[in-house]
């Protein structure tokens, strides 16, 4: 491609022509960024390209993060034609393609998605991508036509002048010549696309078997291995007995990793057959004694000591001893799996001196980059490819590849084209997990009724030391996912203290769809509703208290109130409680209303709002909020790992259970009408339900909840 | 290795496999129409229904020789370009996220109304009770089926 000037914006954009004729118009990274130092080999260079205009008239648009359900297959190209006119009929969206063609370097961990950060971080750039797209594509048109750009407009792909009009294909290559311009971006007021719900482009091949998944991939010579990964997490093959595997039709080839032991087959059947016809002694190691109970126990006694100071102001002991009532509580989380419905699965095509890579990955240059470390490649011989992802929820997001490594061991040792899948049970089983977390609780109460002296201190794993992300997210040992406990809460109890214990358990742990906020906010709804019983006064009227300064939380908890008819009496039988929270820069709120039958919870209603800023789809983040509450209600009901002798106990959705159509409430979300700063949508839904839940089991038991999953009657 | 004749979506594949493989695998693996979906291998989560003579079956778990004659249905076979009324009411209510398991939703949704043309809330709590979605889009699967049923929805929204 032939370069034009580049801007001298930050985030500047680089246009060029396509190869066939057309327009390309790429983003260009500031350069290296400092936080790669504590990723090997991750000098990876990609042609960040994310909107193509064809001579044919085609726009191609390319997401620079990855479609796991989320929708930003539709949210991001909604970003790009709300300044580009174009046919929202003929977008072709792609995941990022692999990098080739070396033209700048990356910093791969931005690359990755997460943190449910993609249409904030990506508000500008695309929209600006659009508009300077736009911009040529009307200067090369009004060349052509012989009239002023400024007696032109655009729509539908065409720009427009009086009674003559040109479709942008036909311009796309000269207008990729022109120099780039500098752009207004609309106001608010003119967007036709941006706040009004558009129906996603990523269904029509989602329902009828089109849509391809990493576990789709298929070509001639490709063979599917199954794992025999350890009963005990790093344990180690001590001797394999592969007589009746080998035994097995269609079993090829079956080698040894250091994750255990593959079967290479013709096809999946055969190689899950061979794999459980394995027979493996095992050398199991030092963590054969894990056993979650023992920690649980371990971890309430850890936090009888003090921990790392969060924060702290004021006397808390001096204050919780003056206190004539208090609150003493303490809580326990527990490991759980991620289980996206898609097995995780890998395919590798590897040759002396070029590597082809398949994976639905939050993470592709930062994958890349560890394949690429881990043969002795350079970068540009990695092909990455991402198809669609089938559910994520944090797995995919494993900040070592640990999957695509142990796919890379299998072909490097067999030499073979192979697609590695883990069973169902290799998932459940397989480690990753949202940690354990205990927390203890101690509150001093005043005479208004408002708490004035508090103690928590938090013990659990931390999620991010030793990633390349520790330098962003752990400061001086503390992994501020551990302790997402800024609340609206804390500053006004006068005296308070906040503190954390950091273990080290040999149980690998990942994010968690919600991350820190899926135990700390339970633990701090949980308690208000507490407070407000004592203090006599309805949780939905003591939570305002709190909120004078905090608008945005009153905002949603207003609405859902509203919406919920909060203050209106139930039918009998039927009990109500309320949750809100911020997480990743929206606000949440929650009332649900639920029945209990027969030692049986009924969930049978949820309402929901949410202020996220501008809803750049708003049936988007309805759909977000209506899955994140059906997340967070299986893990508040169902949600369990646990170990024993170092072996995890679940296997499968019979012991590990999702919800299910039978169990699911009805859902009603409203958008809080907002133009404040945008957050995001994709995981702020999980994290209110399990308090709400717990809130409205007290009002109908009088039993206060300090574990999850919940059991009544403990 | 037996050789079996499978009628898939009105075509016949001729497929040499072990008696106790898996439909599922059969269809994904040595047909090659992979919109059948695995999730769980045990029946537990639908992703990989499909049906045998117009019935819903868990291709994970139902052995390739015990289909005989019977004529099978995947989600390639539903309609040629998206037309079902079961695929539109998906499109209207905006279903799929992630979309893995959708294949296995949409083909238990369009055995319920085959048999059952307008179900209540029950019978479709107890037709798709087998299919499990990671994603949660229960609510909106039951407002699609509904659609499809031309049954109006209920002020709450369901």
């Amino acid at each position: 491609m032939s370069q034009n000037e580049p801007t001298t914006r930050r985030d500047f954009l680089k246009i060029g022509t396509l190869a066939s004729g057309g327009l390309l118009i790429a983003f260009a990274a500031p350069g290296k960024s400092t936080s790669l130092r504590s990723v090997p080999g991750s000098s990876i260079t990609s042609l960040n390209t994310f909107l193509k205009i064809g001579t044919d008239n085609s726009i191609h648009i390319i997401l620079s993060k990855v479609e796991m359900g989320q929708g930003i297959w539709t949210t991001l190209p909604m970003l790009i034609a709300e300044e580009l006119d174009c046919d929202w009929r003929r977008i072709q969206v792609e995941h990022s393609p692999p990098g080739k063609a070396a033209d700048f370097l990356e910093n791969p961990v931005y690359r990755s998605t997460g943190g449910s950060e993609t249409t904030t971080q990506e508000f500008d750039r695309y929209r600006r991508a659009g508009a300077t797209a736009r911009m040529m594509l009307v200067q090369a048109a009004a060349q052509k036509l012989g009239v002023h750009p400024e007696d032109c407009r655009t729509e539908n792909s065409y720009v427009i002048a009086g009674p003559k009009r040109i479709r942008y294909g036909e311009v796309a290559t000269e207008a990729s010549l022109l120099p780039v311009p500098s752009v207004q971006l609309r106001a608010p007021k003119d967007w036709k696309l941006i706040g009004k719900s558009q129906k996603r482009l990523d269904t029509p091949e989602k329902i009828n078997g089109k849509a391809v998944y990493g576990i789709d991939l298929h070509f001639p010579g490709l063979l599917t291995a199954v794992v025999a990964h350890s009963p005990v997490f790093g344990g180690t093959v001590k001797s394999v007995d592969a007589t009746k595997a080998k035994a097995i039709r269609g079993v090829r080839q079956i080698v040894r990793i250091p994750t255990g032991v593959a079967v290479l087959a013709d096809t999946f059947w055969a190689a899950k057959q061979g794999r459980d016809a394995l027979k493996i002694d095992w050398n199991l190691g030092e963590n054969a004694t894990l056993d979650t109970s023992a920690q649980l126990e371990d971890y309430r006694q850890i936090a009888k000591t003090e921990g790392l100071i969060i924060q702290k102001k004021g006397d808390v002991g001096a204050a919780l001893a003056k206190a004539e009532k208090t609150i003493d509580a303490t809580f326990s989380f527990p490991y759980l799996a991620h289980a996206p419905m898609e097995p995780l699965n890998c395919t590798v095509k590897l040759t002396k001196d070029n590597c082809e890579v398949w994976t639905g990955t939050q993470s592709p240059l930062l994958h890349q980059a560890e394949v690429a470390t881990f043969l002795g490649f350079k970068p540009e011989q990695i092909k990455f490819y991402t198809p669609y992802l089938g559910g994520s929820f944090g797995r995919r997001g494993s900040f070592s590849g640990d999957w695509i490594m142990e796919a890379m061991h299998i072909a490097k040792v067999s030499g073979k084209a192979v697609k590695l899948v883990w069973s169902r049970e290799d998932d459940i089983k397989g480690g990753y997990y949202r940690p354990m977390y205990v927390h203890t609780v101690q509150i001093g109460i005043g005479a208004n009724g408002l708490p004035v002296a508090l103690q928590q201190r938090i013990v659990g794993q931390s999620l991010f030391t030793n990633t390349p992300l520790a330098d962003m997210l752990v400061q001086k040992g503390i992994d501020y996912s551990s302790v997402t406990t800024a609340s609206p809460y804390s500053n006004s109890i006068p005296d308070h203290s906040f503190e954390l214990h950091t273990t080290s358990v040999a149980v690998p742990v990942l994010p968690w769809r919600s991350v820190g906020s899926t135990h700390t906010v339970f633990v701090t709804e949980t308690l208000l509703d507490e407070l407000a019983t004592l203090a006599q006064t309805d949780p939905v009227a003591y939570r305002r208290k709190f909120f004078t300064n905090h608008p945005r939380h009153l905002a949603a908890l207003n609405l859902a109130a509203e919406k919920a008819n909060w203050d209106k009496p139930l039918p009998k039988g039927r009990f109500r409680g309320v949750a809100v929270c911020e997480a990743m820069g929206s606000y949440v709120a929650q009332i649900v209303e639920l029945s209990i039958d027969e030692q049986a919870i009924r969930v049978h209603r949820v309402v929901c709002a949410i202020d996220c800023g501008l809803a750049v789809n708003p049936d988007g983040v309805r759909a977000q909020m209506e899955s994140g509450i059906i997340f967070g209600l299986t893990a508040a009901l169902y949600g369990e790992i646990t170990l024993k002798k170092g072996q995890v106990q679940q296997s499968n959705f019979h012991d590990y259970p999702m919800l299910r159509m039978a169990e699911t409430p009805a859902i009603d979300v409203h958008l809080v009408p907002s133009t404040e700063k945008m957050g995001g949508a994709g995981e702020p839904g999980v994290a209110p339900i399990a308090p709400a839940i717990a809130n409205a089991l007290f009002a109908a038991t009088g039993q206060r909840i300090r574990q999850l999953p919940i059991r009544l009657g403990q | 290795m037996p050789a079996y004749s499978l009628l898939i979506n009105g075509k016949t594949y001729p497929v040499d496999a072990d008696a106790q493989m898996p439909l599922l695998w059969v269809i994904r693996e040595l047909v090659g129409l992979t919109g059948t979906k695995y999730g769980c291998g045990i029946a537990q989560c639908g992703a990989c229904t499909v049906h045998l003579k117009g019935a819903p079956v868990r291709s994970c778990s139902f052995p390739v020789s015990a289909v005989l004659n019977q004529p099978i249905t995947t989600i390639e076979g539903i309609s040629k370009d998206n037309s079902h009324p079961i695929q539109k009411a998906w499109i209207a209510e905006q279903v799929p996220q992630c979309g893995y398991c959708q294949s296995g939703q949409i083909m238990s949704a369009v055995a319920l109304l085959k048999t059952n043309p307008q179900p209540t809330d029950d019978a479709i709590d107890a037709a798709m009770q087998g299919n499990i979605c990671r994603c949660g889009t229960y609510p909106r699967i039951r407002k699609a089926i509904k659609r499809a049923a031309g049954i109006p929805p209920t002020p709450n929204g369901q």
